[in-house]
């Protein structure tokens, strides 16, 4: 334990040191549960476009059978969890903040939990890397983590990575899933650090853990012995694992404003998201379940499941509660989310299902006026100045807010932990976000309808142009064709009166120009009827050209 | 004594040519193409191209405020529209102009393909080229494209276009501001 903490560290600024509460779930190893009656699998269960369903309803699926197809760069296929029969694909109450519907697929299982056919690599030490990074992307494997960023994208083979971090940090209070894959199955976890380390080529591998998790990191320094893999021990704090700053307490670099951690040589990945490359690559177990801590005082037995993907909340909760649930948390309690209900399915980032009792919850204190003191600003991690945010968000100054560094925010919720007014500031920065999201939509929208109006006008315009060109090339047509009758009349008229001559008169002198009309119809007329007795078989060409000229 | 009236004179006079040779060039330059105080202000309007501001689009429009028009004619762009707006021109942000049904919520159009008979009319309606299909076939909207200007509705013979009020989507859903629970209590 000496020898890690010599590896020097950075303290970010800020954070906080809420009560942890981690005790209540780590009592119990990974336990399983029953199968549950269905399986509700979103296909947008990561960052990116959503998937495609490949099977229809009524089909029959075997366990770890593709259902659904990434679509592009950044996406992910998702995969049946057990074997059994897809009994609709349809909206369905999703994950999400919203509390909104979205395309699900539900699978019912057959209970025989029939696995299809797995390509099992016991040598995959010689694999090719570009065949090592197909298989993290046909695994469905997303970051574990929170975030559920598309894992074969960071792992896309390169070599200008600096430092691989793995974040074993957990600094949410509650939540244990990390801490207790790490104490049960380092040896995975090891085995996926160096998969993903083959594939990015890194100088060196931090694996960061808060120093509260002591079981853990003693079965992963003992799993980590003889590799190139550096356990490193780090204060516990409230947000080490913030991605950005865990890079900073492990490096000392910031990642810029707007950027990825790649941009500064540094890829993280989290430790379950380790453990499901190494099932993926060694077993062929593409990501179908995941470790979720279920915890707070009403479950009766808190602790770590080895979960399906798609099991609903309810059937977690199956498990037995002890006192009536207050409301229902994805995620842990500064950063979680509240589920509008327990049918809401379990997915590749749901790392804990909090269930506080009304007691632990505790009465809602109301909000009171901001006194200016400053603390937020004091504990952000971000080094942001919470409190203009505040101000700008809640006065809908959202260019101000923007401007203040808002997409900055990592919405960890310190400020508002520590505000003596008890202002729920992270939900004034995340009403801003989305309003600035979805302004900037209407507004990219806007320019290209205003293309589009622009484009069709000068359609249009052009139309109208070319409509204008031909109607003066027939004009132009019919006064040739007025001359060259003209001059037919001339020769046909044995009279021959001088018409040609007047014609250049009319331009100058109106009686002039009168006359000669006058004298043109008379012409035509004399012509009309020369033409009429002359040929009354070739009439027929002269008419029109007459009444043509008559418009 | 007089040499130097000279003196000053001249140095001014050459100042004044060098000065007026610089403004003189900065003017052919820097010359602005159009008028860009109708551009800021296009920018600003939604691009509905509805015309419900009594203009056909939304430069035209633009326009006319830049001459002098009032800012308050734009339904789709509502109470934002308006205060920035006055924003930019300095003047007064009114309440939507009386004539307005106000504000509504965003929609699109959609055409019941069974009922449509390819009548084009709506395809020419449409102030964004949203409308796809041709003489005597099926026409349908492109939702992504379409403003929601219901421009074409009027037009169809067969009455068979919808405005459909868009729904928040997982992507474009937002939070809603938080209430201030501070209560406000009357005093007297």
């Amino acid at each position: 334990m000496k020898a890690k903490s010599a590896h020097h560290l950075w303290q970010f600024a800020g954070g906080i040191h809420p009560p942890e509460n981690k005790s209540i779930s780590t009592q119990q190893p990974i336990q399983d549960l029953p199968m549950p009656d269905k399986l509700v699998l979103p296909l947008r269960q990561h960052i990116g476009a959503p998937a495609q369903p490949v099977v229809t309803v009524g089909d029959t699926v075997l366990k770890g059978q593709k259902i659904a197809e990434g679509q592009g760069f950044i996406s992910c296929p998702v995969h049946a969890p057990t074997s059994g029969v897809v009994t609709s694909i349809s909206d369905h109450a999703i994950p999400h903040a919203s509390g909104m519907e979205d395309t699900c697929v539900v699978i019912e299982p057959d209970g025989q939990d029939r696995w299809i056919d797995k390509q099992e690599n016991p040598d995959f030490v010689t694999l090719k890397k570009t065949e090592l990074n197909a298989i993290i992307r046909e695994a469905g494997i997303s970051g574990m983590g929170g975030a559920g960023f598309p894992t074969a994208v960071k792992t896309a083979p390169r070599d200008n990575i600096d430092t691989l971090i793995i974040n074993a940090a957990e600094c949410e209070p509650y939540i244990t899933a990390d801490d207790v894959l790490m104490r049960e199955r380092a040896d995975e976890i090891i085995e996926g650090i160096e998969i993903v380390a083959r594939l990015i080529s890194p100088r060196r591998i931090l694996v960061g853990i808060e120093d509260n998790k002591a079981q853990a990191i003693t079965a992963m320094e003992k799993a980590a012995a003889g590799t190139s893999v550096d356990i490193v021990v780090i204060p516990t704090k409230y947000p080490s694992g913030g991605e950005k700053q865990l890079i900073y307490i492990l490096t000392g670099k910031e990642v810029p404003s707007g950027a990825i951690p790649a941009s500064i040589g540094v890829v993280v990945q989290n430790v379950g998201t380790c453990a499901a490359i190494y099932r993926a690559v060694r077993y062929g177990e593409p990501l179908i379940s995941r470790v979720t801590t279920l915890t707070g005082l009403a479950p009766k037995h808190p602790g770590n499941f080895n979960v399906l993907i798609g099991t609903p909340v309810s059937h977690l909760l199956k498990t037995g509660l002890q006192a009536p649930v207050a409301k229902l948390v994805m995620g842990g309690p500064m950063m979680g989310f509240e589920l509008a209900s327990d049918d809401i399915p379990v997915i590749k980032t749901t790392n804990c299902i909090l269930a506080p009792s009304k007691e632990e919850l505790g009465e809602a204190i109301p909000e009171q006026q901001c006194i200016r003191c400053g603390e937020c600003a004091k504990a952000c991690p971000a080094n942001l100045l919470p409190q203009q945010l505040y101000w700008h968000s809640a006065a809908k100054e959202l260019d101000k807010a923007e401007s203040y560094n808002l997409f900055d925010c990592i919405e960890c919720g310190a400020c508002a932990y520590v505000c003596p007014s008890h202002i729920p500031l992270v939900q004034y920065y995340r009403f801003a976000k989305t309003e600035i999201k979805v302004q900037k939509a209407d507004k990219e929208k806007a320019e290209r309808a205003k293309i589009r109006y622009e484009q069709r006008n000068a359609r249009l315009e052009e139309a109208k142009r070319q409509k204008e060109e031909q109607r003066r090339l027939r004009a132009e047509k019919a006064a040739k064709a007025k001359a060259a009758k003209a001059a037919a009349a001339k020769e046909a008229a044995a009279s021959g009166e001088a018409q040609s001559a007047d014609a250049p008169k009319k331009t100058s002198q109106d009686d002039d120009a009168r006359k000669a009309v006058i004298e043109q119809a008379l012409a035509r007329a004399k012509a009309k009827k020369a033409a009429k007795q002359a040929k009354s078989s070739n009439d027929g060409s002269a008419t029109p050209s007459a009444t043509d000229k008559a418009e | 004594m007089a040499s130097v009236v000279i003196y000053a004179i001249v140095a001014f006079v050459i100042l004044g040519l060098i000065f007026g040779g610089l403004l003189g060039y900065a003017a052919i330059r820097f010359k602005v193409e159009g008028d860009p105080i109708v551009d800021q202000i296009d920018a600003l309007l939604p691009q509905t191209q509805c015309g419900q501001c009594g203009y056909p689009g939304c430069k035209p429009y633009a326009k006319a405020i830049a001459d002098g028009d009032e800012i308050n004619k734009c339904p789709p762009g509502g109470e934002a529209t308006i205060q920035e707006l006055a924003n930019l021109l300095g003047r007064e942000a009114k309440p939507l102009d009386d004539a307005h049904e106000g504000e509504k919520p965003k929609q699109v159009a959609f055409i019941r393909e069974d009922e449509c008979i390819g009548c084009t009319k709506c395809i020419q309606a449409c102030p964004v080229d949203a409308i796809v299909g041709a003489a005597k076939k099926m026409h349908t909207v492109i939702a992504d494209e379409c403003t929601g200007c219901d421009l074409c509705v009027d037009p169809c013979p067969e009455d068979c276009i919808d405005m459909i009020q868009l729904q928040p989507t997982v992507d474009t859903w937002t939070w809603k501001a938080p209430e201030r629970t501070i209560p406000v209590k009357e005093v007297s």
